[in-house]
């Protein structure tokens, strides 16, 4: 690999580390009430709102009232977002005139999009109109990644408050996630974007003379193409930002007009983690102790590291049934090298593997190049971060407060180690926080492992594999993986727009946010109303190297045990079979 | 196993090994019981996956088999020795309590009582006088016919009937019965020694005792229920962790089963292979669910409480026994705990003019009737120094002629006599100088001088005052027990704040703690004083552990977390505790929290221990789970397993043999001693976290090279 390609690799996770500081503990202002540099400008903006809803700025809810409040606004977005599939044909905003979407997909996509997963059984340019881009799917785009941070900072509430009743009130964390932290992010992300030369108009699609002539295949002759242009810009900010990954195009980020330059993949690819990062200072500064983020994040940041490492190894390697063909592989100066099939010429090995680890490890789901065309081992990577319960940095929010629960199991063990019935963040972890904790790391494998098993049992699930082998099981594998960890991603090779993989996705993306959230919501109630015991010489410390090693131990422990098998059958025994 | 960790202490009844053996075995056979195995989830599934290979077995041996009936057998087999192993550990561990409480109980035969009528009532216990007349007249009744507030005398050679107070008399009591002592103790009336258990003998003299528990409900017969294990409870943190394992073990339940439509999938797209069998996949689950914990974690509480019986504590509930593992806080009493015995009166310092000798008599005076050590010790070093004979008298309405004593309580915190007109007092400094103001307004210059410098050498002034005159000063010192400030030391490593607890006035404590390496005292020490100072500790989120033996100590012992009572103590103390230390050594608190960290230890070791075993129980089974269909999945047999059959069985058997290799660390506790919490979880981590990672490797591959040498796979 060539010095440039080991640089960028390395100045990613510079850069994006030292972004975390400034970025969290603004975050954690705008969420503990405190002015910022914005509230001049949006205060007076926050404050309407509140009136025209009638939302009362000083009331607090508990956590069954906050978990309502979840529920209940995005059971609304999920009607809103159906509905304006079902009836774009009418609406106006509608350049290409494109009809209803199928019931199927979209059930599928509203569940996609209230879930923050954005996974895309669709093609974006030839599905959806401008106005159902653009009010339903980036609208999502900034509600379901403001209900994630909200859910975390309940959480974050829970532990930092002591012998008290409520963890913050709902409509608040909402609306000021998204007014000072998703909107004002995104502003400067699109206008970013745009100097790149990503496109935002609102006109129709272009017809552009084609450089090269062709034929069809009825032999009539093809001069000229469709550009599909739109506000795409400002929709590829956001689904970077909020871990959304829905793109534009159906080529998503390997579009050039999602991402035309190496800056704008290096802009893109940060802002995937910015935020996900960012919250684990806010935590540690919401709690008092920003050594307790910083220890999540350093865990965070090594599994990341080991797994990008993984991938950029995979791929740098090649294909092995290439090799036995005497095709050369290496890198060298007149080629990148490795396995480059499926893989934008202009990103190259590094940049698409440093891009399909970021996009897994954290529930972005956006691609700058085709999973399925990665080598066995380098999808495993991939899907691997996924199945971790995508806590690796993870969704905005969501993310963090899963690897709360793993944290909630590592200090449980550890605690019981020291000789002491386990406590963290001064709080005692008990039958229920033990309880909810294990409900939120249960969850996701037993979803995507019941889910695959469904779909290779039932024909209509086998009918849309596409590859033959362990690398179509691994596509199925892969598909329920990302559902059921709301990531979004695809490996593609999979018919998933049918009605058995909407419904069977849709569903499993459901049930994963929510009953992840209910449980988190439920921690934060139950440890807010306990008393904080003082560290001391006893307590298990929570922010040496040592923890940081227990707790990625224990991360990939469950992730390792429950998915060794299935990924033995999918891309370990394909690689095996390629020759390693 | 270890023959020392089996052999009964010394003091207890002796059971021999193999009789426990025996019945243990016994035991894991009816443990087998569905309903009783349902109480854990992580074995139940055992026993449903063993019934589940069994009934495969049968189906195999009519010629329907879906592998090879002998390795369907061997698996079946093995499965059910995994189960019995969990039982056994369980009984074994129950076994020990329970043939002590058979020895207990052989000693609770019905006995007869000699029930006395007694006339009037007589006010309370700690102001009876006994009778120079033999006690009253007495009808024999049984035991059981006893009822609480019941007056009984028991005499040289009679078992005393049920738990009860002294209330007159003063005898010699064999309690080996309950604490294996066989010295004879004191039992009086009055202070803190009249407690008697029912079950226990009078040796000689005679006590008449107060019943103050009906049949059924005394200490004997509450030791032996929770010796026995039938009113065992979870307790909170076995439920937080059994929820934890039956987490994993779903998951497990939902990989295992996924596995076969994954493998018939995979049979079809690779055009070879058989799918996955069921044994398999039971074999498969057994070994990735915690079975290793899972199958120890009631022997383990169990044994947890029957390691503070064996150093003579009785932990009335296994909650107790856990949050002493929590405590941060611990309240000692000075006396007894931090300083040898009692104060001795060393010397008597008279003020102003006074004479010593004077102050001597004053002081032996107010001291005839006052029988705590301290007391005594006045009338010894008066007679000592100026040969002043004490004369034997008795406090209350029997006192001599014309002397009338006021007893010491914790309110007046003085104590004396009236004599011939003449009031006599001594006590505390403070409390004296309130005294002498309101009685004549006015003290002596140099008195204050005096308690000083007593006190600041950490010794205790008692002030002797005549008809509100001072006399002077009886100066009392203590003496810190040996060793005492190294164990203090040792406790703050560990994160333990030791506070002591002392009635004597600040200075004094002040050079006591120090000398004595406290972190923390509690001087003048009320009982509403102690009973704030663990209110304000456990509103700061701290767990208060503390030793009392008094009447005035059950309101702190109630609030307490850990809460140990003497044995010897009063009734009301050992009703609030929820440890009663039979030894009635208070430096035993320490011995507690080491018991209750060790049992939380053992726990969390076995855990990670059990779940760290699951990785190279993957190595062997799934490339034999799948070599016909994948053959090239045989890379990861990186263990060179003989074959598919053999790379199972030997993951099954290492999964069985494991259980029983780690029941005597089970019983016995993993080794604690006393270091920072961050040391101790990176000893623990490498020992039960990367041993668990390696040993099962060396392990499987053993047995399969064993399996191998005896054509057995």
């Amino acid at each position: 690999m060539s010095a440039s390609s080991w640089l960028q690799l390395a100045l990613y996770p510079v850069i994006l580390l030292l972004l975390v500081r400034p970025l969290g503990a603004y975050m954690a202002r705008v969420y503990t009430g405190e002015r910022t540099f914005l509230h001049p400008v949006l205060a007076p903006v926050e404050q309407l709102f509140y009136r025209a809803a009638g939302v009362n700025s000083n009331a607090e809810m508990g956590w069954q009232g906050y978990a309502l409040a979840v529920l209940a606004f995005n059971l609304l977005g999920w009607g809103v977002v159906y509905i304006l599939q079902r009836i774009q044909g009418f609406l106006p905003l509608n350049p290409q005139g494109f009809g209803a979407v199928t019931p199927d997909s979209s059930f599928n996509t509203a569940a996609s999009f209230i879930t923050n997963t954005n996974w895309q059984g669709y093609g974006g340019e030839s599905t959806m109109s401008t106005m159902t881009q653009m009010l339903a799917l980036t609208v999502q785009n900034f509600v379901s990644a403001a209900t994630g941070m909200a859910v975390l900072v309940a959480l974050a509430r829970g532990f930092m408050r002591r012998s008290a009743r409520t963890i913050g009130n709902f409509w608040i964390d909402l609306t000021r996630g998204t007014l000072y932290i998703l909107l004002p992010l995104a502003f400067v992300l699109s206008l970013l974007l745009v100097s790149q030369g990503v496109v935002q108009t609102f006109g129709s699609y272009q017809a552009t003379p084609l450089v090269q002539p062709t034929v069809d295949a009825d032999g009539q002759a093809v001069t000229q193409q469709m550009l599909a242009v739109g506000p795409a810009a400002s929709q590829i900010a956001i689904k970077q930002l909020g871990t959304n990954g829905g793109g534009f195009f159906n080529a998503n980020s390997a579009h050039p007009f999602e991402n035309p330059t190496p800056l704008s993949n290096l802009l893109e690819m940060l802002a995937i983690m910015l935020i996900p990062a960012a919250l684990c200072y806010t935590f540690g500064k919401m709690i008092g102790d920003t050594r307790q983020g910083w220890s999540i994040l350093a865990a965070m940041t090594i599994l990341f590291v080991l797994i990008l490492g993984l991938a950029v190894w995979a791929e740098q390697q090649g294909n092995p049934a290439l090799a036995a063909f005497g095709v050369d592989q290496a890198a060298s100066s007149v080629q990148p090298g490795g396995n480059m099939e499926g893989k934008e010429a202009r990103f190259g090995i590094a940049n698409s593997a440093l891009w399909a680890t970021a996009t897994t490890a954290a529930s972005n789901g956006s691609v700058n190049a085709m999973h399925d065309s990665l080598t066995p081992l380098g999808g495993l990577a991939a899907m691997w971060l996924i199945q971790l319960g995508e806590v690796v940095y993870g969704g905005v929010g969501s993310g963090l407060y899963g690897m709360l629960a793993f944290v909630i199991v590592a200090v449980f063990v550890a605690g019981l180690m020291v000789g002491r019935t386990p406590e963290y963040l001064g709080k005692k972890i008990e039958a229920y926080e033990m309880k909810m904790a294990a409900l939120v790391i249960l969850l996701p494998p037993m979803l995507v492992l019941l889910g695959t098993a469904l779909a290779v049992l039932s024909p209509a699930g086998r009918a849309g594999i596409l590859n033959p082998g362990p690398h179509g099981f691994s596509e199925v594998l892969y598909a329920f993986s990302s559902a059921g960890n709301n990531n979004g991603s695809a490996f593609a090779g999979l018919s998933a727009n049918t009605p058995f993989y909407n419904l069977a996705l849709g569903v499993v993306m459901l049930v994963a946010r929510y009953w992840l959230i209910i449980p988190t919501l439920a921690i934060a109630g139950s440890v807010v109303a306990k008393k904080h015991v003082p560290a001391g010489a006893g307590t298990l410390p929570t922010t040496t190297p040592l923890f940081v090693g227990w707790l990625i131990a224990i991360v990939i422990t469950v992730g390792a045990l429950s998915f060794l098998p299935a990924l033995a059958l999918g891309p370990v025994v394909e690689q095996l079979m390629m020759g390693m | 196993m270890t023959a020392q960790s089996l052999s009964p202490s010394v003091k207890h009844p002796a059971i021999s090994a193999r009789s426990l053996y025996r019945r243990a075995l016994m035991d894991a056979f009816v443990k087998l019981n569905p309903r009783w195995m349902a109480r854990n989830p992580v074995m139940f599934v055992v026993e449903v996956g063993s019934a589940l290979t069994t009934f495969l077995w049968l189906q195999a041996l009519l010629g329907n088999g879906e592998a090879a009936t002998g390795f369907i057998g061997w698996v079946a087999t093995w499965l059910w020795f995994t189960v019995l192993f969990a039982n056994f550990s369980e009984a074994l561990a129950e076994g020990r309590g329970k043939a002590q409480a058979e020895a207990l109980r052989r000693t609770r035969q019905e006995t007869q009582a000699k029930r006395v009528q007694v006339e009037g009532q007589r006010s309370t216990g700690d102001h009876a006088q006994p009778t120079h007349l033999q006690p009253a007249p007495y009808e024999l009744v049984s035991s059981a016919a006893l009822r609480r507030g019941d007056t009984v005398l028991v005499e040289a050679g009679d078992i005393i009937a049920a738990d009860g107070e002294v209330v007159e008399g003063i005898a010699s009591v064999d309690e080996s019965a309950v604490t294996g002592e066989s010295a004879p103790v004191i039992r009086e009336s009055g202070g803190d020694r009249s407690a008697v258990t029912g079950g226990t003998r009078v040796l000689s003299d005679w006590l008449v005792v107060r019943v103050t528990a009906d049949p059924g409900e005394g200490f004997l017969d509450r030791m032996i229920g929770l010796i026995e294990g039938a009113k065992r409870q979870k307790t909170p943190n076995e439920i937080a962790l059994n929820i934890l394992l039956a987490a994993f073990t779903i998951i497990f339940l939902v990989v295992c089963m996924t596995l076969l439509p994954f493998s018939l999938y995979s049979v079809d797209a690779a055009g070879q292979g058989m799918p996955v069998t069921i044994t398999v996949l039971v074999a498969l689950l057994v070994c990735l669910i915690p079975t290793t914990i899972g199958g120890l974690l009631s022997a383990i509480g169990i044994s947890g409480m029957d390691r503070m019986i064996r150093r003579n504590v009785i932990a009335m509930s296994g909650r107790a026994v856990e949050a002493a593992g929590d405590v941060d806080v611990l309240l000692l009493d000075k006396t007894g705990t931090i300083t040898l015995g009692n104060r001795q009166a060393v010397a008597f310092i008279p003020v102003g003019q006074g004479d010593a000798r004077a102050l001597a008599e004053a002081a032996q005076l107010s001291s005839l009737a006052d029988e705590t050590p301290e007391g005594r010790s006045i009338v010894v070093l008066a007679k000592e120094l100026y040969g002043l004979r004490g004369r034997t008298v008795g406090a209350g309405p029997d006192a001599p002629e014309g002397m009338h004593f006021i007893p010491f309580t914790a309110q007046t915190r003085m104590s004396g006599v009236d004599l011939d007109g003449m009031s006599i007092r001594k006590g505390a400094p403070d409390t004296m100088l309130a005294y002498m103001q309101s009685r004549n307004g006015h003290t002596p210059s140099d008195l204050s001088a005096l308690v000083d410098d007593i006190a600041r050498t950490g010794g205790t002034p008692l002030v002797v005052a005549r008809n509100g005159e001072a006399l002077g000063v009886i100066h009392l010192k203590d003496i810190v027990k040996g060793g005492i400030k190294e164990r203090f030391a040792q406790l703050r490593r560990i994160g333990i704040k030791t506070v002591m607890i002392t009635g004597d006035n600040p200075l004094t404590a002040a050079a006591i703690a120090a000398e004595a390496g406290v972190d923390d005292f509690l001087a003048q020490a009320t009982p509403e004083a102690k009973l704030r100072l663990i209110r304000e500790y456990q509103a700061g989120g701290r767990l208060v552990a503390m030793t009392g033996d008094g009447t005035n100590d059950a309101p702190a012992l109630a609030q307490a977390d850990v809460a140990v009572a003497m044995n010897t103590g009063t009734q009301p103390a050992r009703e609030a505790a929820n440890m009663i230390d039979l030894d009635s050594n208070p430096t035993k608190l320490i011995e507690i929290v080491e018991i209750g960290k060790q049992l939380l230890m053992t726990r969390g070791a076995l855990t990670t221990f059990s779940i760290a075993n699951d990785v190279s129980k993957y190595f062997a089974i799934i490339p034999a789970a799948f070599a016909s269909t994948y053959p090239a999945l045989g890379a990861l047999n990186f263990m060179r397993l003989a074959t598919p059959a053999s790379a199972i069985l030997s993951a099954v058997i290492f999964n069985a043999l494991v259980i029983v290799a780690l029941i005597p660390l089970a019983l016995r506790g993993v080794r604690y001693r006393p270091a920072p919490a961050a040391q101790l979880l990176r000893d623990n981590l490498l020992i039960y976290g990367l041993g668990g990672l390696i040993a099962p490797f060396a392990g499987i591959k053993l047995i399969d090279m064993l399996l191998t040498l005896l054509k057995l796979a």
